[in-house]
């Protein structure tokens, strides 16, 4: 009883740090319109150094979200990271160019000139978005693994989760469903990037743009991330019930009506975000969009993976073996180390608040043009 | 069966990921405390020129900083995409300190340095300087968790083996986060990281003084480098004292091939280069005793028995193990669900067993002596250049206290070619760990052979090579960053509009 109840809190935990990082991905976002948005240097400059205070926030997020995968669900960051190598490996390699690319672009001596490293910038928003949504979407449509345990006794060749096809991971962005996911969450980071910059840089020009390149980008994520939701409602799941996994027609719909407070929150999430966009867009002078969709964003991600864990379902189907197929109990650590790390996931409300009052003792005043002329602390 | 190549080069691909990482991380350890020190200074005195001096290291801190993050999240994730055996055979206890590093130093990290980068104007003197000293305590415990994480790879406590999940379980946390080893490992690389800050911060400030230029910033650097660096220095002696003993009590093999001790016993000679020894003193350091026993290569391999009647298993005896110890695991799962008492006896004899489980996987016993020149030479360079840095600070801050140092311009091109060796004692230290622990993915439990993840040569020859380039593009940017900002100076604008 205890076991389950800790399996499902760090699947809990797990999946609020994916929704917390696909709302930071507002950085990724962003910094796709680097170029269209920003038409001078100056304007440019404002993107760049604003988005440029909170990127470490979405790359901590990121390593912080695959360190608790690892410690609460190692068998997924053995059977995914292994496997799936090819993928994981493009998505580290964006976010290792983004990482530089802040500290260099501006600086004397760089090499490569400063438009190489916003290029590396865009190349990230747009890349990292799009593989972790398709790495995510593999929750829902599978991927080609086996797992066997026994491997282990085979003193020559002792791998216990192998990958079934030569591609390691890339055929995932062969799969329209899993591009469908990356292109929502392309999307979604553009629409939170321009809720971000509207609210963080006082300048009415960039502003305005964005306020108007705002409604193609919401449509263009509602229309995927719809057409993906539709299908993986209306379409088959993989369910567990004794240790056994079998295909269920309308099982991800099922868990949305079985489990109502995840439905309650998944809606909630949703009003949350589209009042955000709506609100901004309609009142020119609206700034706080950001923190409705960005709420909203946690949220919706949060309950899209508590669908694809809790209720019974196997959260990493294989499509090489259904049996293989993670769920939440057979991948986990054990109830020792589970419960030991329970105790340590109690700083992190700490952990927020302090990223709160830095975050707030910062952003008071807003970035304007006149600063970022008059300070040496910016890219 | 696993291909050799395969293993070759996903820990090629490691080494690479980690020995460019500790480029990085060191002098992001050492110069967090220096300018902290000075910022500190600062506050007090409500003097600009600290802030200044202050100022100047952080914006070679920032150059520094971001490569360092890039490089750790490839390193981070390799235990995944490349060591997946590895992650699920001891996930359990080894993903935890990883986690935790996330969320307790790396948040630190993130939140404070973006206060302590574009906060100067924003918030308040002492909020800024508790930023400044947040990032490197943030760095700090980020060393402790991924050094803990080490440091159970090098001698395993706090667990045990579950055969039902095929795996380490832990069962004792503090045992690992109190892990002799790791509490050693920890102090002795993030003091090293000290002295790393330490000789580069003297080694630039002296170049200014050749150049007859900032001399009172240079100076003033040049002591509060030198107090950090000299304070750093006498600590990795003292701990790597204590690490050679944990060594020889869990490596001894490591040790065997640090010293290339052939053949060991009791008053163990040290060996300073070939052909040069020191009589008992190896015993002395390995066991604080002169009559200690210290087995050599041939003795670990052949087995022996110290003169206090210890019997140290030949390898062929600890292979035979692991062959009994695997050959139990088979039989438990073949027989879990149908015969239980067949289940029984098997883990019985498991867990008698478990203990040498990784020599299962060992098919000859000279697999179990790592390269030793790549041990014993790297092994004499790391204390070799750790002797001589310390004597070049103590000279520096002695000429320096003295107000004699600007006229000893050998002085100063010894202190600028000193960065450099730093580097090259770190990086030896990581080689000697490390080289020397093969071959250990985990000390007696699980071999790289049967960590690596199943992937085709060409995939990691490939990624490889992208690291090769993409690492070393980054380093030769950040150094040419760090030229040209070194010599426009602490005064000048340094970024350009």
């Amino acid at each position: 009883m205890e076991y389950t109840f800790l399996q499902q809190y760090w699947w809990f935990i797990v999946s609020l740090l994916g929704g917390l990082l696909v709302f930071l991905m507002f950085v990724q976002g962003a910094n796709t319109m680097i170029f269209p948005i920003g038409r001078t240097e100056e304007e440019r400059s404002l993107i760049v150094n604003s988005t440029g205070r909170k990127w470490e926030f979405t790359f901590t997020t990121l390593v912080t979200f695959g360190g608790a995968f690892f410690a609460s669900f190692p068998l997924f960051y053995s059977t995914s990271f292994g496997g799936a190598y090819w993928l994981w490996v493009l998505i580290l390699i964006s976010f290792v160019f983004q990482a530089v690319s802040y500290e260099f672009q501006t600086r004397a001596g760089n090499i490569l000139g400063r438009n190489t490293f916003r290029v590396f910038l865009v190349i990230n928003g747009y890349l990292g978005p799009f593989l972790i949504g398709t790495a995510v979407a593999t929750f829902f449509t599978g991927a080609d693994f086996l797992v066997d345990k026994n491997a282990i006794g085979d003193g020559l060749s002792p791998v216990i989760s192998r990958w079934g096809n030569g591609w390691h991971g890339l055929e995932a962005v062969a799969d329209i469903w899993n591009v469908f996911l990356g292109l929502a969450v392309v999307f979604l980071a553009q629409v939170l990037g321009s809720l971000y910059m509207i609210n963080n840089i006082d300048d009415r020009t960039l502003s305005g743009r964005l306020r108007k390149s705002l409604p193609v980008s919401a449509v263009l994520f509602l229309v995927f991330f719809l057409t993906f939701m539709v299908r993986i409602l209306t379409g088959q799941g993989y369910a567990v019930a004794d240790g056994k996994v079998f295909l269920e027609p309308f099982k991800y719909w099922h868990n949305l009506v079985q489990m109502p407070v995840v439905l309650a929150v998944f809606l909630i999430a949703v009003v949350a975000v589209l009042y955000g966009i709506i609100k901004t867009v309609v009142c020119s002078g609206y700034r706080k969009g950001i923190w409705w969709t960005g709420a909203g964003t946690v949220l919706a991600v949060l309950s899209v993976f508590l669908l694809a864990g809790y209720n019974g379902t196997a959260y990493y189907p294989s499509t090489a073996d259904m049996q293989c197929s993670l769920t939440i109990a057979n991948s986990c650590s054990s109830l020792f180390t589970l419960k030991t790390m329970t105790y340590v996931s109690f700083i992190i409300p700490f952990v927020l608040a302090y990223i709160a009052y830095a975050w707030w003792s910062m952003d008071r005043r807003k970035i304007t043009g006149k600063e970022l002329a008059a300070t040496d602390d910016k890219y | 069966m696993t291909e050799a190549a395969l293993i070759d080069w996903s820990r090629a691909q490691f080494a690479l990921t980690a020995c460019y990482h500790w480029l990085f991380v060191p002098l992001t350890l050492g110069l967090a405390v220096i300018m902290a020190v000075m910022e500190s200074v600062y506050v007090v005195r409500k003097d600009e020129f600290w802030k200044k001096t202050a100022r100047f290291w952080q914006k070679i801190f920032g150059i520094n900083f971001a490569v360092g993050i890039a490089t750790g999240i490839i390193l981070e994730f390799e235990f995944g995409t490349n060591w997946s055996n590895y992650s699920w055979f001891v996930g359990d206890i080894f993903g935890a300190p990883l986690a935790i590093e996330g969320i307790l130093a790396f948040f630190m990290e993130a939140t404070f340095v973006a206060v302590m980068f574009f906060g100067w104007d924003k918030v308040s003197k002492r909020f800024h300087l508790a930023s400044t000293w947040l990032t490197g305590i943030g760095a700090s415990i980020s060393a402790l968790w991924i050094l803990v994480a080490n440091g159970w790879m090098q001698h395993p406590v706090g667990m045990e083996f579950n055969p039902d999940t095929v795996r380490h379980e832990m069962t004792d946390f503090w045992a690992v986060v109190t892990n002799p080893v790791a509490v050693t490992k920890f102090f002795h690389s993030v003091l090293s990281g000290w002295m790393t800050g330490a000789v580069f911060v003297i080694g630039v400030s002296c170049w200014y003084l050749l150049r007859k230029r900032e001399q009172r910033f240079a100076r003033t650097s040049i002591r509060v480098a030198s107090i950090v660096g000299i304070v750093g220095a006498l600590a990795v002696m003292f701990t790597g004292d204590s690490s050679a003993v944990h060594v020889a009590k869990y490596q001894p093999m490591k040790l065997a091939a640090a010293e290339g001790l052939e053949n060991g016993g009791t008053r163990a000679p040290f060996s300073i280069v070939p052909g040069i020894e020191i009589p008992g003193m190896l015993s002395i350091l390995a066991t604080h005793d002169i009559d200690g026993y210290v087995p050599g290569i041939n003795d670990l391999l052949d087995g022996y028995v110290t003169p206090e009647g210890v019997v140290g298993l030949s390898a062929e005896a600890r292979k035979e193990r692991g062959d009994i110890a695997l050959d139990a695991f088979r039989a438990y799962r073949e027989n879990r669900d149908s015969d239980p008492q067949a289940a029984a006896e098997a883990r019985k004899v498991l867990e008698e067993n478990v203990e040498y489980f990784g020599y299962g996987y060992i098919r000859d016993k000279e697999e179990l002596v790592p390269p030793v020149g790549m041990v014993y030479w790297p092994f004499r360079l790391m204390v070799g250049l750790g002797c001589f840095l310390l004597l070049m600070m103590a000279v520096v801050l002695w000429l320096e206290l003295k107000g004699r140092i600007v006229k000893h311009r050998w002085l100063h091109w010894v202190a600028v070619f000193s960065i450099p060796l730093v580097y090259i004692a770190g990086q030896c230290g990581w080689i000697v760990a490390e080289v020397g622990r093969q071959p250990w993915a985990i000390q007696d439990l699980l071999p790289v052979s049967a960590a690596v993840s199943s992937l085709s040569v060409g995939s990691v020859i490939t990624t490889f090579c992208i690291f090769v380039a993409v690492f070393t593009l980054f380093l030769a940017i950040e150094i040419r960053i760090m030229l040209k900002a070194i010599a426009k100076g602490p005064q000048a604008e340094e970024q350009t509009r």
